[in-house]
């Protein structure tokens, strides 16, 4: 079937396998595995082609828990669980998922292999710092147990290892007891970037914090932004919530998201802001998840789908780069619906994890022609500042952008070819930036054929 | 709520169970592979079911329905709802070409069910309150070429339960056909997905929703309604040459 994820960009034709339990995937591996490469895929909310290959074995069905043991805040399930059956399971208890990404319709499985981040990075680190550990089922056909004191190395290439070391069977996440489900939402406006990156360090002991940034703001107001704060209200309120949200029930003419209807967009939300109220108590829902209310809004791009750019830049010279980077969007006239700056505290131990000290802002483009270069330009920014892309968005970086950027690249290639010698799993992504290079195939083409 | 679900590890029942779960609903869960119900088992517990029981049963083999309901009643007591889920998508080429084929396609999707029906009039009439629910088709409306044998054993049912619904009426029990369209699940996976398909999470919803509003028949999603209406209404002249 033709498949892709959350950009709808690249598509490819794929062989999608649904195993109904372990013992079937395990099956399902050995009769497949001669036929291409493999790449476990969790709700497809990636962005580019990293959850894409000739054969996608999906965890839909693997959406199970296990165990809960609530006094010591553990929850065991399966790949294919979603946050939100989490959220929905854990906050009667009194607890909490300790790092939300922007979706809570992501998997478990996928935001390991992502190892993702949330508003609260400065403080609580990214999703796998939360893990237990997981089974991994390897090439090999064998299921072993990875956490920070097990098969440590396969833990650490395998958080943030984008699928590539294996396919995770279930996991065991830590969670957070919190005062309650409510967040107090405070906004900040701030008229410039400079003012926006001032606050954000203002304020780095609000537990959540994240600004939303008006790119088509330009001269003295380049970078002006909306800053949200927010901490836990100590209402001890513990109700889940499903809000009914609307659907984009059709993928609406491209032309729809212009320069036009983007500024103006951007504009009337930063003046509406700014005019209304400046501190409220919301639901975690809307606070974590406010795009899942709009049912598939990734088609307001139109068919040829959109690229998300995220960069991490160290905060250094964080004001620097990002100044470059909002200056040639807007210099080569193309807008970012939404654009997000949030303030990452330090990395973890994962090798191919995204996180770094420093600053990270999220772009959003539709697909056109001309967006490649002006990407390509902005690469280059990024590498000059000691930065690098999220390999969860990605669609399109050079082999020689992933490898300058992620240092531990070299490390994570010799542990792939002792576990996956022959490559069975990979991605789209992983061929095109140099993680499982075609040569490393043919070399090993003497493999089985079934 | 006390729930009896037969099939239940299929998709459908799957989600349907772990709505249940979350209100605290108390379940007796009863299906074909062990591995998976106690998987399920193990899911529902943590999401708020209170599992009273569990039985691993081939509900295909008629003889072994009555043992399994009087475990099933001693460990419930009694069942506020009974959700009757099983059923197999079989080859209609291969039920053409042999009845034998065909015949265990009739028996697991329609007598196997009257089996259990049978049984079920008898606990809920003395128990005199409680709702059936049984999962039939949209396929069960008017045989149509490619699946004729797996509609004919539906509208085997779906009578049935017309007659059914009748005759537990004054006895306080409440009757429900369920009847989905083509829904993106593990019996339907070798199909290509259209437009049209939905999935067992919004079935399960319209199932919750059907019982607790005691509907008689309800299709989900509701467009199948219309969908079947429009086929239904189509002459057998016209019908005869048709091949969807």
């Amino acid at each position: 079937m033709i498949l892709d994820s959350w950009g709808r960009y690249p598509r490819t034709i794929a062989t999608v396998l649904e195993p109904l339990d372990g013992p079937a995937l395990r099956r399902l591996l050995q009769a497949h595995a001669s036929e291409g490469k493999i790449i476990p895929r969790g709700a497809g909310r990636s962005y580019g082609d990293s959850a894409l290959a000739e054969l996608v074995m999906s965890s839909r069905f693997l959406d199970g828990f296990l165990s809960l043991d609530s006094e010591n805040g553990i929850i065991h399930c399966g790949a294919g669980v979603s946050l939100d059956s989490v959220l929905r399971v854990v906050i009667p208890k009194q607890l909490f998922v300790p790092v939300l990404p922007g979706s809570k319709f992501v998997t478990v499985g996928g935001a390991i292999a992502a190892d993702v981040h949330g508003k609260n990075h400065h403080i609580a680190g990214s999703f796998c710092d939360h893990i237990v550990g997981f089974n991994l089922l390897l090439s090999s056909g064998e299921a072993v147990y990875c956490s920070e004191t097990e098969n440590t190395e396969l833990f650490h290439a395998s958080c943030g290892g984008m699928g590539l070391t294996g396919i995770i069977l279930d996991a065991k996440l830590k969670l957070q007891s919190v005062p309650g489900v409510f967040i107090n939402r405070r906004s900040i406006v701030s008229e410039n970037l400079a003012s926006t990156f001032e606050i954000l360090e203002d304020n780095n002991t609000n537990t959540y914090s994240v600004a939303w940034l008006d790119c088509l703001a330009q001269g003295e107001s380049l970078g002006r932004s909306l800053i949200f704060l927010g901490n836990h209200a100590s209402n001890p309120n513990f109700e889940t919530r499903t809000r009914r949200g609307i659907n984009v029930p059709v993928t609406t003419p491209s032309f729809l998201l212009n320069k036009y209807s983007m500024g103006l967009f951007n504009s009337s939300y930063f003046n509406l802001k700014k005019l209304l109220h400046k501190s409220d108590t919301v639901n975690y829902d809307s606070y974590f998840f406010p795009l899942d209310n709009i049912g598939n809004w990734n088609r307001l791009y139109g068919r040829d789908g959109f690229l998300q750019y995220q960069f991490v830049v160290p905060s250094e010279t964080a004001l620097e780069s990002i100044t470059e980077v909002l200056k040639k969007v807007s210099a080569a006239g193309k807008g970012s619906f939404l654009s997000v700056l949030k303030k990452f505290g330090k990395a973890n131990k994962n090798w191919l994890s995204f996180p770094l000290e420093g600053y990270t802002l999220t772009l959003d483009f539709k697909r056109e022609k001309s967006l490649f270069p002006l990407l390509d330009k902005l690469d280059e920014i990024v590498l000059k500042h000691s930065g690098r892309l999220y390999l969860a968005k990605d669609a399109r970086m050079t082999e020689s952008t992933f490898k300058q950027s992620y240092p531990n690249w070299e490390k994570f290639l010799e542990l792939k070819k002792s576990i996956d010698p022959e490559n069975i799993f990979g991605s789209l992504q992983s061929d095109r930036v140099g993680l499982t290079v075609e040569n490393d195939r043919k070399e090993n083409k003497g493999r089985k054929k079934a | 709520m006390k729930i009896l679900i037969m099939g239940a590890t299929s998709a459908i029942a799957k989600a349907t169970a772990r709505l249940y779960a979350e209100t605290g609903a108390e379940l007796f869960l009863i299906a074909r592979n062990e591995v998976r119900l106690e998987e399920l088992v193990a899911d529902l517990d943590v999401r708020g079911a209170k599992i009273s029981g569990h039985l691993t049963l081939d509900i295909s083999k008629t003889a072994g329905h009555k043992k399994a309901l009087e475990t099933v009643l001693s460990s419930l007591e009694k069942i506020d709802l009974a959700l009757i889920c099983h059923g197999d998508l079989p080859d209609q080429a291969a039920c053409e070409n042999s009845f034998k084929v065909a015949q265990k396609a009739i028996n697991v999707n329609g007598l196997s069910t009257i089996s259990l029906l049978t049984i079920f009039a008898d606990i809920f009439k003395t128990q005199g309150f409680g709702s059936i629910a049984v999962i039939t088709s949209v396929a069960g409306d008017r045989g149509r070429q490619p699946n004729f044998v797996y509609g004919a054993s539906k509208a085997l049912v779906s009578t049935y339960l017309q007659g059914l619904r009748g005759a537990l009426l004054p006895h306080g029990v409440h009757v429900i056909d369920i009847k989905p369209g083509l829904v993106d699940s593990p019996m339907t996976a070798a199909f290509e997905k259209g437009p049209l398909w939905s999935s067992p999470e919004l079935v399960a919803k319209s199932i919750v929703k059907g019982v607790s509003k005691k509907r008689l028949v309800i299709y989900t999603p509701g467009y199948w309604r219309l969908i079947m209406m429009v086929v239904v209404s189509i002459p057998e002249l016209i019908f005869q040459r048709l091949k969807f």
